[in-house]
């Protein structure tokens, strides 16, 4: 949520499981909140619908209060990609997930906002989701760099993008300064574009 | 040497590899709406920065918009508080924006490729999934966040990692009563809701040859639903004659010259893909979605699969061995960025013709944009839906989505047209939505329940 780039080399907290595949971004963020021009407040909302229908849902357990890791499954995040969702995330006081995959949307959305997801094994998740449920105040320990994940006697390695990792570590995570450092460049390729040139 | 038209597009397009790793992207056309973007603005301002190339960058208004009374101000106070926001932010950076009191004003999927913004060979971004739609002319067109719209604002790019590309072979004719709908909700199906994950498909074979621009646009436009973040169809004499004449196409001797890098930028016959699938389309017959993710869908003939723990069994209220046919609906919707254009509201209106809409189910055409809409009042369609007993509404994303007026109501079951079948997805937390063609949506609505169109079809004239 910072603007500041910062570089962000682990991530330690206890853990939130939220179990079930492909859990789509209308699910972490029904659309309605998004009539709004702006992300405040979201974090009132994540996941409304269905911790209503769902009065035990990780996010309303008081086990799980002051939890900084989601650990999810497989496809989290598909759909819209609403950066609502993990701006939600955020604001509820997540910093990492750790699951089996992610959608692409989702996984580029996050990082913009200086949030991994950190991907690794079914069985890696499944035993981590099992150890957060038992002893919800284990410490669950992410190293960007290696993608050494730690929790109790758990210990397996995840996968980040490359790219994503480094930009991490390096703090480079928000690459709008980038982008805009050598504009010159921006416009030579605009100038050799047949479109932008009237063909 | 021999390569896909996403690597051509990719090269022309990157400035250079970031420190990071990642590819510093051009993006050749921004789209931009009401939703995604007035954060993103904030941002640019707060930062001191401006909009790199407002020339480049085109607003309207789509998702928030009530399509009963399109008048202003909206009655939701925050809609038209993010119309406002959104007119403010444009008038400021000296963007063009389409509202719904103007004539081009529609469903931002919908009037690039009408207006002819979208063509072959860009690069294109928006703050909205189905951006995908936009590669069925051969552009790479990619689905952003909203701090990814603050950098295309603040420097007309975007920092990516360059994706596989999967090769979706088509061959087979389409029979009757089976769309380009059900073509790719069978390869979600068969590819699964993950299977995109990391990839562009490229579709391309004999049936998508000789498919149209819309029938090509509902294609790419449901990549995303497959996990793939893009999806193109290279461009061709069908790309060509679909661009000629449009308002922002290249005119006169340019547009020839366009054409020859047009045809330049496709993918090469030899080049080299991650992966290549092939599927047979005359197997393929009217397909709906029974679950709550668009890979779970069935042929009407088939009954449902599946271990009967998923939670989407008894979300649905379905049984495995269970089939889609006699499903009572409460509501049918024709319209949305994946089939809400003309040719999707002709083949509808050929079906309710002369018939009436079921006495309990609530029936809404809403047109894509309002060409979409002047044109099918122009061929007498709104007579046709009106008739029959369909509300014919304004321009606008409505049903497909909750968040306007248009919302499911408890645990109503709704024939639609439209891309998601999310839990909650079209506004109600327990509303239920069956995905389908909108000729199968025209069918459920008249006979009250979802019934195989091919069997309606052999009562109306071919």
């Amino acid at each position: 949520m910072s603007d500041q780039n910062l570089n962000i080399t682990c991530i330690e907290g206890t853990g939130l499981p939220v179990r079930g595949h492909d859990i789509d971004t209308d699910r972490i963020m029904p659309a309605r909140f998004l009539v709004a021009v702006s992300f405040d407040g979201l974090e009132r909302h994540v996941f409304e619908d269905d911790r209503k229908a769902d009065p035990s849902h990780p996010f309303d357990d008081p086990r799980y209060r002051g939890a900084s890791i989601l650990v999810v499954n497989a496809n989290f995040g598909c759909g819209s990609s609403r950066e609502h969702a993990p701006q939600g995330l955020a604001r509820f006081g997540i910093r990492a997930i750790v699951g089996e995959s992610f959608s692409d949307i989702f996984r580029g959305n996050a990082a913009m906002m200086g949030m991994p997801c950190f991907a690794a094994a079914h069985e890696a998740i499944e035993a981590l989701q099992e150890l957060v449920e038992q002893t919800p105040e284990a410490t669950i320990t992410a190293d960007v760099a290696s993608g050494e994940i730690t929790a109790g006697p758990l210990r397996f390695t995840a996968t980040l993008p490359p790219a994503l990792r480094d930009a991490f570590v390096s703090g480079q995570w928000n690459p709008t300064a980038m982008l805009l450092d050598r504009f010159d460049e921006v416009r030579a390729v605009a100038a050799r574009l047949p479109y932008l040139a009237g063909f | 040497m021999a390569e896909t038209l996403f690597h051509k597009v990719w090269n022309a397009h990157a400035v250079r590899k970031l420190p990071s790793g990642q590819t510093q992207l051009f993006v050749g056309l921004h789209l931009i709406h009401e939703v995604t973007t007035p954060q993103a603005f904030d941002m640019v301002r707060q930062h001191g920065w401006r909009v790199a190339f407002p020339e480049r960058t085109f607003a309207t208004i789509d998702h928030i918009v009530p399509t009963r009374a399109q008048q202003r101000p909206f009655l939701d106070v925050m809609a038209e508080e993010m119309a406002t926001s959104l007119e403010r932010n444009c008038r400021d950076a000296g963007i063009p924006l389409w509202t719904p009191e103007q004539d081009e004003q529609g469903i931002v999927h919908v009037i690039g490729p009408e207006l002819g913004l979208t063509q072959p060979g860009m690069t294109i971004a928006c703050g909205d999934s189905h951006t995908s739609t936009h590669g069925a002319l051969g552009a790479i067109a990619f689905g952003i966040g909203t701090s990814q719209v603050r950098d295309v604002l603040a420097s007309q790019c975007l920092a990516l990692d360059p994706l596989k590309v999967r090769r979706i072979d088509v061959t087979g004719s389409l029979k009757r009563g089976v769309y380009a709908k059900d073509v790719i909700l069978t390869i979600i199906r068969r590819l699964g809701v993950q299977g995109g994950v990391g990839f562009a498909y490229e579709y391309g074979g004999p049936t998508i040859d000789a498919m149209t621009l819309d029938e090509r646009m509902t294609i790419c436009n449901m990549s995303i639903e497959g996990g793939a973040r893009v999806g193109y169809v290279n461009p061709d004499d069908t790309t060509f004659a679909y661009l000629r004449g449009r308002p922002f196409a290249p005119q006169g001797t340019a547009f020839d010259r366009a054409v020859a890098w047009w045809r330049q930028i496709a993918s090469d016959r030899n080049a080299a893909y991650d992966d290549r699938v092939s599927v047979d389309a005359a197997r393929i017959e009217p397909t709906v979605t029974w679950g709550i993710n668009p890979g779970q869908s069935v042929g009407v003939s088939e009954a449902i699969e599946g271990d009967p723990h998923d939670e989407a069994f008894a979300f649905m209220g379905f049984r495995p061995g269970a089939r889609v046919t006699g499903t009572k609906i409460d509501v049918a919707f024709i319209g949305s960025c994946t089939n809400g254009r003309l040719s999707d509201l002709e083949e509808a209106a050929r079906i309710v013709k002369g018939s009436r809409v079921a006495r309990h189910v609530k029936a809404l055409v809403v047109p894509g944009s309002k060409s979409v809409s002047r044109a099918a009042e122009a061929r007498g369609l709104d007579r046709v839906f009106i008739d029959a007993g369909f509300e014919w509404r304004g321009a606008g994303c409505s049903m497909c989505l909750g968040m306007n007026p248009d919302k499911l109501v408890g645990q109503q079951t709704c024939a639609s047209s439209s891309n998601r079948n999310f839990k909650g997805r079209q506004g109600s937390p327990t509303g239920r939505t069956l995905l389908m063609s909108p000729a199968m949506v025209a069918a459920a609505a008249i006979a009250g329940e979802v019934v195989d169109v091919r069997k309606v079809l052999e009562e109306v004239p071919a």
